[in-house]
């Protein structure tokens, strides 16, 4: 078995996810069950292929370039032609579930 | 007034030609929603007051005599994942219960600028997570021709809307099939553009290298039609091409004869339906009848996809959905004392158990000790993937495929077996993370008259070849099934 219980509470708690009882074992169940199907990935040779992050990696790269100077295309002028301006801050703020006007309201992060 | 064959074209030509109105045509859209869409549940919200100012100010052009834009007057339905301003747009999840986003998504602002009129936003899989519609956190669809079977997913209320007249056209997103298999399902249209083709801005994140918007239609020319409005660069999606927008619609009566078709065995293996196999293979016959030539074709790494696809999808996701935490536009639950508590407790209740099944697939693959082995391991299979299908177009201008293995599934059927449904997109899958395009056109149906779908897959930014291909398989259908 790839995860325990114990490895699902560890990864709960890197995405922020607390998970109940019932949870946690059906997660033991499904997250084998897929990893168990994904080894088949293994059955590959991958060692001199290069990983493909973005379909752009695939066109519209200038391969004569160095670093990000091959994505020069994805690159603008920093201005604000046709982009959208900042949204005002009540608007911002309209959609929070707690705010005092200026800023999010959230619990205290430090006790004392 | 008969909306059962209502196509752009048609609906625009009635309003312009002042044999109705825009606000007529979209009240009776809004009278067969009322009427049929109980027992679907393709919509989520309604924006009947949008909707009917944008009616108005068609029929002002109409009754001023102006020339309407291409979609003047023409309905149109929303998957629920596209923002729009001051209309709630929830994702299908629970957490966004309440948003209502200050902005709009940019293909649906080019789609009112041409004249839609949006009439509400369409159910989905929570965050376009899922292949039946059944992860939508508030109901399930179901698809008008089986009340008892799916819809297919994730954009199952875009597909259903549009198969039961209930819009002319919708938009959808595909990040692993979610438009082509429930267009397929549901027996419409539906195309999924190259990445980078429309501009993302406004479409709630799934997985950033492979969420695509697109049109289900009933007709391959409506989709060209959408596609040619919402299509090219927008400097608010730096991944959004700055490519020149052919005029799809002028290149749909191109002829076909001479094109090459690759058929590739591997989309023909084990698990396929035999009559969808059946249908599927008729088809090919067809086109080979309207004189393409049909060339066998190798995609080897074609049953590594799905591992593939979901390490790269919830590696994303998992990132994406972080944003999530009951602070700035999500729900937050109730009475908990400390910031931490409060993150996990409103994620706890606000996501459904396949988006948290994926956010903790994605957060273990890319988890310290397994970045390697899982991650990296499926972005350099990915490249693969993609190479087999460069290598396969320098022999071929298209592929054609079945779009689904199976016609629609029973509601329950799947859902207690993710693997099982992961499965459901294997044939679609591949052209997401290739970024290639890809349209699904019906070609039939099973015995129990369930939709079969054809895809048509193709090169990078040549929609017109697949769209072409699609139109003229679609005629020939028409006039001799």
């Amino acid at each position: 078995m790839k995860v325990t219980e114990k490895d699902v509470a560890y990864v709960a708690d890197l995405a922020n996810l607390e998970l109940t009882a019932d949870e946690r074992a059906g997660m033991v169940r499904d997250l084998n069950s897929i990893l168990d199907y994904i080894d088949m990935l293994n059955e590959l040779d991958t060692s001199d292929i290069p990983p493909m992050a973005q379909v752009s990696d695939r066109y519209g790269v200038d391969e004569s370039k160095q670093g990000s100077e091959r994505f020069s295309y994805a690159s603008r002028e920093d201005v604000l032609e046709g982009l959208r301006k900042s949204l005002p801050q009540e608007v911002a703020l309209e959609n929070a579930p707690d705010s005092d006007g200026t800023f999010f309201r959230v619990p205290k992060v430090i006790d004392r | 007034m008969d909306l059962t064959s209502l196509t752009i074209d048609a609906a625009r030509s009635a309003v312009q030609e002042r044999k109705t109105t825009a606000f007529a045509v979209a009240e009776a859209y809004y009278a067969r929603i009322q009427k049929e869409d109980g027992q679907i549940g393709a919509f989520l919200t309604l924006s009947k007051e949008r909707a009917l100012e944008q009616a108005d100010r068609i029929d002002r052009m109409a009754t001023e005599g102006k020339i309407l834009p291409p979609l003047g007057g023409v309905p149109v339905a929303i998957k629920d994942v596209m923002s729009t301003q001051g209309v709630r747009t929830t994702a299908g999840s629970k957490i966004l219960s309440k948003y209502i986003p200050p902005y709009d998504c940019t293909a649906v602002a080019r789609l009112e600028a041409a004249g839609a009129v949006v009439l509400g936003k369409t159910n989905c899989d929570e965050f376009a997570m899922g292949s039946s519609n059944e992860n939508s956190g508030f109901h399930p669809v179901r698809n008008p021709r089986d009340l008892n079977r799916v819809p297919g997913g994730s954009s199952g209320g875009s597909a259903a809307a549009v198969a039961s007249d209930m819009a002319v056209v919708a938009l959808g997103s595909d990040t692993g099939g979610s438009i082509r298999q429930p267009a397929s399902f549901c027996g419409v249209v539906g195309l999924m553009p190259t990445y980078g083709r429309v501009s993302r801005y406004g479409l709630i994140a799934f997985a950033s290298s492979l969420d695509h918007i697109g049109p289900l239609a009933k007709t391959v020319k409506d989709a060209a039609i959408v596609l040619r409005t919402i299509a090219g660069r927008d400097a608010m999606d730096p991944t959004s091409a700055d490519l020149p927008v052919p005029d799809y619609v002028a290149e749909l009566d191109k002829p076909v004869r001479g094109l090459k078709l690759g058929v590739a065995k591997e989309y023909f293996g084990e698990g396929l339906d035999g009559e969808v196999r059946q249908a599927v293979e008729a088809a090919i016959e067809k086109l080979k009848g309207l004189g393409c030539e049909i060339v066998p074709v190798s995609l080897p790494h074609t049953s590594y996809a799905i591992p593939t696809y979901y390490l790269v999808a919830t590696a994303e996701a998992s990132s994406n959905l972080a944003r999530y935490d009951g602070v700035r536009y999500s729900n937050r639950a109730n009475g908990v004392k400390t910031l931490s508590g409060m993150y996990r407790r409103s994620r706890d209740e606000g996501f459904g158990a396949e988006v948290k099944r994926r956010i903790m697939l994605g957060t273990y693959a890319l988890s310290a000790g397994y970045y390697d082995a899982y991650y990296l391991k499926a972005q350099k299979v990915r490249t693969l993937l993609t190479r087999d299908f460069e290598e396969a177009f320098r022999k071929v201008d298209a592929i054609v495929t079945p779009t689904s293995p199976t016609a629609a599934f029973r509601l329950g059927e799947k859902s207690n077996d993710p693997l099982a449904m992961y499965l459901a997109d294997i044939y679609t899958v591949t052209a997401d993370l290739a970024g290639i395009p890809g349209i699904s056109v019906p070609c039939g149906e099973t015995k129990e008259k369930l939709p079969i779908g054809l895809q048509i897959l193709g090169k990078h930014f040549d929609e017109a070849t697949i769209l072409r291909v699609a139109h003229a398989y679609e005629q020939a259908r028409k006039s001799a099934p």
